[in-house]
């Protein structure tokens, strides 16, 4: 079953201008996928779309099994606790420790405390950072700060992991770290697609890639993984 | 979702509500005492209401009339006309003063016992002394009574004690009136003052609102600290109030006390009672609470997540 579904989807911004026209994909879940292309290109639209920050204006996006057009907006929060995001900016409260960046996922979802205890401690080991709960994120290198919201994203387990130029502002070392930290999730069943446009990382792990262009999906590498569905 | 994580939740929400007001002390107490103030001054004029009303409770309720006999009319014939008046149904009590009584009572408390000694005979008449029965003391009651006394040849003077009674009790009524005017304006101060400080929070914490909502907070969530923090300082204003009601009543006691002294009263002014206390909790709180949830209902829809 597809995880994430864009049928013929078209995003017309209220400014005017068509950031996607008519792009269709599929991605199974449990895959890996990049969503590649120059800046402007229409890859963090995509993004905004999966993780409903903005509705398509033509055509269905479908995630985790939900059409995003018609979902009433107090379904959103539910919608939302079942996919991780990760920013180029990691987005972290720089007020709170990393424990608490890292337990707000399960906190808004009302976890136990005992089991936010614990589920915070083991994806700050995951991303290798147990010890370090009580730093501020200010404290941390910025690899270290985009692990912090790794961490977060993963938290409560969700099936679906989407990223916007997570590596943006690493060096290639650490973004190395960071894209093997992904691909590891989608090693024990995480579906994730992340956006960027470091091609030497899309190269290196060798994932099936989305190439996007002025709005439109123009190329889809399929020798990776047969099961692509044909754009447009 | 299980009570003990409900009522964990609410237990983060009021603890972070209140480490932010007390991490930022200064900006906390001013709000706290414009609050304050504001509740204090209707709770203070009521607290002024129910002190009139116990210091002057005595007669507020009674009222009496004095009935004065024609000079010459014996002892025994205001006797006779205090039994007749206690047949009446409306009557509670009729007391007999005697002429040579009311002189002695006059040259006590009058001061003039001097002058009084070079009378050669009391001007003082026998008087009765009224009290009508609590059922029997409405304006028309009181009127048919004064008409039944002064049908009597031997009454030369019926003398209604309520006037005053009815006009303090009438400024009473003025100022209980001044109380809701009071209660209604600044309360919508109040709503005001704690709406826009919860509006300047929200502004100053979208960023985690943000976020909050990203990671799937609903709004429930992330309106409830503010709607502590509204009821906090709803809380908080109510304690500052009480303080200044008492603080005011400490003040003003001295003052009061020799007062009522002289008017022959040991009269001690009241402190807030129980009924001003849950006025003044219960407003501040659902003012706090009010206020909070109008600016965040306005203010939240407005921040959604930005990628």
């Amino acid at each position: 079953m597809a995880t994430i579904l864009f049928e013929r989807v078209s995003k017309r911004y209220p400014n005017g201008r068509e950031a996607l026209t008519q792009v269709s994909f599929s991605i199974a879940s449990g895959e890996m996928v990049f969503l590649t292309g120059r800046s402007g290109a229409g890859k963090s639209t995509v993004l905004k779309l999966v993780a409903l920050l903005e509705r398509p204006t033509r055509g269905t996006v479908t995630v985790n099994g939900k059409s995003t057009g018609s979902l009433k907006a107090r379904h959103i929060p539910a919608f939302r606790r079942q996919l991780g995001v990760v920013f180029q900016d990691h987005k972290l409260l720089a007020d709170r420790p990393v424990f608490d960046n890292v337990a707000l996922p399960l906190i808004v979802a009302g976890a136990p405390l005992k089991e936010v205890d614990k589920r915070v401690r083991a994806a700050l080991d995951q991303v290798g950072l147990l010890g370090k709960e009580r730093m501020l994120p200010a404290e941390l290198s910025v690899g270290e700060q985009q692990r912090v919201g790794i961490a977060r994203a993963v938290v409560s387990k969700p099936p679906l992991i989407i990223a916007d130029e997570p590596t943006g502002n690493l060096d290639p070392d650490l973004s190395l770290e960071v894209m093997s930290l992904f691909r590891r999730f989608s090693d024990v069943g995480v579906t994730v697609l992340i956006a960027t446009h470091d091609q030497h990382i899309v190269r290196d792990l060798a994932k099936r890639e989305i190439v996007l262009a002025s709005g439109e999906v123009q190329d889809e590498d399929t020798d990776v993984l047969p099961h692509v569905v044909a754009t447009r | 979702m299980r009570l003990s994580v409900f009522g964990t939740r609410h237990l983060q929400a009021l603890l972070g509500s209140f480490g932010r007001l007390a991490r930022h002390p200064l900006a906390t107490i001013l709000t706290l005492l414009v609050i304050g103030l504001a509740l204090a001054l209707p709770a203070a004029l009521g607290l002024f209401v129910i002190n009139a009303q116990q210091a002057t409770g005595g007669f507020t309720n009674a009222v009496d009339m004095s009935v004065y006999l024609k000079s010459g009319v014996p002892v025994a014939k205001a006797q006779q006309l205090a039994a007749a008046a206690r047949q009446r149904p409306g009557v509670a009590r009729v007391t007999v003063i005697p002429a040579d009584q009311g002189l002695r009572q006059f040259r006590r408390y009058s001061g003039f016992g001097a002058a009084l000694d070079a009378l050669k005979s009391n001007p003082l008449p026998n008087v009765l002394h009224v009290v009508p029965r609590a059922s029997a003391s409405s304006p028309a009651d009181l009127e048919a009574l004064r008409s039944y006394f002064a049908a009597w040849p031997e009454v030369d003077v019926v003398q209604l004690d309520t006037e005053w009674v009815l006009r303090f009790n009438a400024i009473l009524a003025v100022i209980r009136r001044l109380v809701l005017i009071a209660a209604v304006l600044l309360g919508a101060g109040v709503l005001a003052v704690v709406g826009n400080t919860i509006r300047l929070e929200i502004l100053n914490r979208r960023a985690e609102i943000e976020v909050t909502k990203l990671v799937g907070g609903s709004n429930a969530f992330v309106r409830r600290p503010f709607l502590y923090t509204g009821l906090l300082y709803g809380v908080g204003g109510a304690v500052l109030a009480w303080g200044i009601l008492e603080t005011a009543v400490l003040v003003l006691d001295p003052t009061v006390t020799t007062l009522a002294q002289l008017y022959g009263s040991r009269y001690a002014l009241q402190g807030p009672p129980q009924q001003v206390l849950a006025a003044l909790f219960g407003g501040g709180m659902a003012l706090g609470w009010l206020g909070a949830w109008i600016s965040a209902r306005r203010h939240l829809r407005s921040i959604e997540p930005r990628a």
